[in-house]
């Protein structure tokens, strides 16, 4: 199977450029699909999407009736990986921990100094500090005054090819278990690309986050007892808690099985109660306490913040984290790596038009049949409006209910997502793509998976990539320049002849 | 003593590898009488609803199913989706409690009970034949080999072990139990004419047959039952599992021969004992089927003694609970 004919999309592609060849990283993976015999790539894909099924990667889904059987499925994974080059990776890496590292020190100070309210570069009335749940995160100061531990920036690129950010998710960001899982599924569907190509590894993230995590424990705390803490199974990203706490070696608690003793938290084992140090936690801050928070929770630890503000805790992200994770303050993220680090952002935002100022309203109103109208707090595609795509009616009611309430709506211009070629019924054609690389951050520095998670919106000519919504993922490799090649290695020299000339420094 | 595992995590282990179990053991009986219905000598009077009694159901089963045919009776222990101990729910239950720990249990577990789980959700009902059940038995067999081979011999291995002895011993009593009482309904019956396959199916259905013969010889009923109830080698017999199951719990407990036991160990170790000093004639004596009757109450009791020990949650160490009341909830 050829890449060609391939016709390209009116957006910049990933691996294939504008005269048809495919980019100098994606050279050996386009050779290798060339020698694949016709269906042979399909299989691939069927018997890739089988070991994930298999290993039941699955999500939930819900209001499917009563089979439980329909309850469960796989994220469609296409085994066409999306590939960048090393010295690029480098850079926007550079840019994720800059921009990370500036949300952070917003965090920390919205709750303490306001320094950044006070010199009037984000306006006071964009900040919610008012809102109950950020109000009672107050004065607290984190271990190492880190709040945003395990966040997911989402990236696209544009038309001339720029990466942009479309997003930052500080709350509980998924999807990592799927970029490990979908890599190692690759690893089986193309080994011998995966010989031929330098791909940097993703395999490290597991003790990457265990060490993230450890280095919160209060110093005194010798082994500190890190457990990842999920609503439950009916949750759609249970999968990816089980397996994360799995592959760190740490248990898996629900809030059930935690309480507040002695002044800690503890939890409930076969021989009685077990002090908790680090809570990598997969709720939402508002479920996590019902003493705090929302008093109806069933899914929280009853006190668990009072233990949090003594220091006996640590909980990953910090509590109060998500007030920075919103697409309002998102607008003025590049003004904080200014204010803060007093430096250029090296990653550029989407223009944004905040309808709260009358002028971007004015302006949002006026061209509404252009813009993506995206409401201010919701995640997961909901309630976007895509100008172009959208009928009279939708675009009326989009200007109605920003007239109603214009503080929460943002807009952006339409964006060309870029391509990437996707197997679609026995051929390859181009489908958009999103990025989110996973970024995480310690008492000791930062650390960004190579790569992250590709999300690809499989219905042609489609922007949306969420799994809601009809999307799938792919493995995404970084590709540095091969140290050697393979055509300078002696014919029939292999592992067991080379090893009379081992001794020296290899 | 190794470290303390989660109480909701050891109680989800321990049902994960009872009901993986308890569903191998049901293809095993189910296969064997199959099996026999080949065989002309076995085949005449192929009867279906003793393998309804063994799993103790006639009731559920007479309410849908009325007629005891071999369709029905295999659909209802192999597929029927509402009775809580088909083959089906047992896996399903099994898979469910596994998806709930897979962070303690191996990927290669994982992957299996899943794959047991599909084996059993596409199954067909014209294709539950020999085959089939000797492909479950196997895939069965292969998760508790995984669990066997991959996990270290912490809490979770010794409450999955736990779990797996105490239904072992319940289901060797069980088909012993049927086999015996169809067989040979009163004691006065031993040594009459007997049918030499009948007797076979039933070791087969044990994996006990070639065991059998080497420590035997020739089948007699009072042999047959001294293998299965008495014997201290045979993995499937009612002696070894408590044995096994016995040294699990002395695992999760640490070694406490100074302290008092608590009640788990004290019903789990008098039961053992009990079969470590009996004989079969005593056995048989007592009628075999009292016997084992009184067999799977106790077992049940250890099950709610483990459960108030180990799986309820205390906020602080509290005294033994006393003896707890109600059934072992059949699910966890």
């Amino acid at each position: 199977m050829r890449l060609q004919p391939y016709r390209l999309a009116d957006a910049f592609d990933e691996l294939i450029t504008e005269n048809g060849r495919p980019r100098p990283a994606a050279e050996a993976l386009s050779r290798r699909l060339a020698t694949l015999p016709d269906g042979e790539l399909v299989k691939k894909q069927a018997a890739a999407e089988s070991a994930l099924f298999e290993a039941g990667i699955t999500f939930s889904v819900y209001g499917n009736g009563d089979d439980p059987a329909n309850t469960e499925r796989i994220i469609p994974f296409d085994v066409v990986p999306r590939i960048i080059p090393g010295a690029e990776w480098d850079r926007l890496e550079q840019g994720l921990i800059q921009r990370i590292t500036a949300l952070n020190h917003f965090v920390e100070d919205v709750y303490h100094e306001r320094r950044i309210i006070k010199e009037g570069v984000v306006p006071e009335q964009f900040v919610e500090l008012n809102q109950p749940t950020w109000a009672a995160c107050r004065n607290i100061r984190p271990p190492g005054d880190v709040w945003c531990h395990i966040s997911g920036i989402d990236l696209v690129r544009d038309r001339q090819g720029e990466f942009r950010v479309l997003e930052d998710n500080l709350r509980c960001p998924s999807g990592v278990s799927y970029v490990l899982e979908n890599r190692r599924v690759l690893k089986q569907t193309f080994p011998h690309v995966f010989g031929e190509l330098n791909v940097r590894s993703v395999d490290d993230y597991p003790d990457q986050l265990l060490q993230t995590l450890q280095s919160l424990a209060h110093d005194a705390v010798d082994r500190p007892c890190v457990v990842v803490m999920t609503p439950g199974i009916y949750n759609s990203a249970y999968f990816e808690h089980a397996y994360l706490a799995q592959q760190m070696g740490v248990p898996l608690v629900q809030g059930s099985d935690l309480i507040v003793h002695d002044g800690y938290v503890q939890m409930r084992t076969t021989a009685g109660l077990s002090r908790v140090d680090v809570v990598y936690r997969r709720i939402d801050d508002a479920f996590l306490d019902p003493k705090a928070f929302r008093p109806d929770s069933m899914l929280g630890v009853p006190g668990i913040m009072d233990v949090y503000r003594k220091g006996r805790v640590a909980i990953a992200n910090a509590p109060g984290t998500g007030i920075a994770d919103n697409k309002v303050i998102y607008a003025f993220v590049p003004d904080m790596i200014r204010f803060y680090l007093d430096t250029d952002p090296i990653l550029q935002n989407v223009d944004t038009f905040l309808c709260a100022r009358e002028k971007d309203r004015q302006h949002v109103l006026a061209n509404l049949a252009e813009l993506v109208v995206k409401p201010a707090h919701e995640a997961g595609g909901k309630g976007i409006v895509i100008g172009p795509h959208a009928s009279q009616e939708t675009l009326d009611k989009a200007a109605a209910d920003i007239q109603a309430d214009p503080a929460n709506f943002i807009a952006q211009p339409v964006l060309s997502l870029s391509t990437v070629p996707t197997i679609c019924d026995e051929a390859i054609a181009p489908r958009h793509v999103d990025l989110r690389p996973y970024i995480l951050m310690g008492s000791q520095g930062c650390h960004v998976i190579a790569g992250g998670l590709t999300r690809v919106a499989l219905r042609e000519g489609s922007l949306i990539v969420n799994s809601s919504q009809g999307g799938g993922t792919k493995d995404t490799w970084v590709v540095d320049p091969s140290p050697f090649r393979a055509d300078f290695a002696p014919p029939g020299m292999s592992q067991s002849q080379s090893q009379s000339t081992g001794g020296g420094d290899a | 003593m190794t470290a303390p595992m989660l109480a909701r995590v050891a109680n989800t282990v321990y049902w994960m590898s009872r009901y993986v179990e308890r569903a191998e053991n049901t293809a095993r009986f189910i296969d064997v009488n199959l099996q026999l219905t080949l065989d002309r000598t076995g085949g005449i009077n192929a009867q279906w609803m003793p393998l309804v009694s063994i799993a103790g159901a006639e009731k559920a089963f007479i309410e849908r199913y009325k007629e005891p045919t071999r369709d029905n009776v295999l659909h209802f222990l192999t597929l029927d989706p509402d009775y809580p101990n088909s083959i089906f729910s047992c896996v399903a239950a099994a898979r469910e409690n596994a998806r709930t720990v897979r962070e303690t249990i191996t990927t290669e577990m994982w992957e299996q009970v899943n794959e047991l789980y599909h084996v059993m959700r596409n199954a067909q009902p014209e294709f539950l034949s020999h085959h089939f059940y000797r492909g479950a038995k196997r895939t069965a067999m292969l998760f508790t080999a995984i669990t066997d081979n991959a996990m270290s011999r912490t809490l979770g291995w010794d409450f999955a072990q736990l779990g797996r002895m105490l239904e072992r011993a319940d289901n060797t009593s069980r088909i012993l139990d049927v086999k015996y009482f169809l067989l040979l309904p009163t004691p006065e019956d031993v040594g009459s004419n007997l049918d030499v396959i009948q007797w076979r199916a039933l070791l087969h259905s044990t994996d006990a047959l070639e065991m059998y013969r080497q420590t035997y010889g020739p089948i007699t009923p009072r042999n047959v039952a001294d293998f299965l109830v008495l014997n201290r080698d045979f993995p499937r017999s009612m002696a070894f599992c408590l044995y096994r199951a016995a040294r699990a719990l002395t695992r999760i407990r640490g070694d406490d021969a100074h302290h008092s036991p608590n009640l788990v160990r004290r019903r789990l170790g008098q039961l053992q004992s009990d079969l470590e000093y009996a004989t079969i004639d005593e056995v048989i004596g007592q009628g075999m089927h009292e016997y084992l009757d009184g067999f799977q109450t106790r077992l049940n009791q250890i099950g709610d003694a483990v459960n108030a020990a180990f799986f309820q949650p205390r906020d602080r160490e509290e005294a033994e609970p006393s003896e707890p009341k109600g059934t072992p909830a059949a699910t966890s």
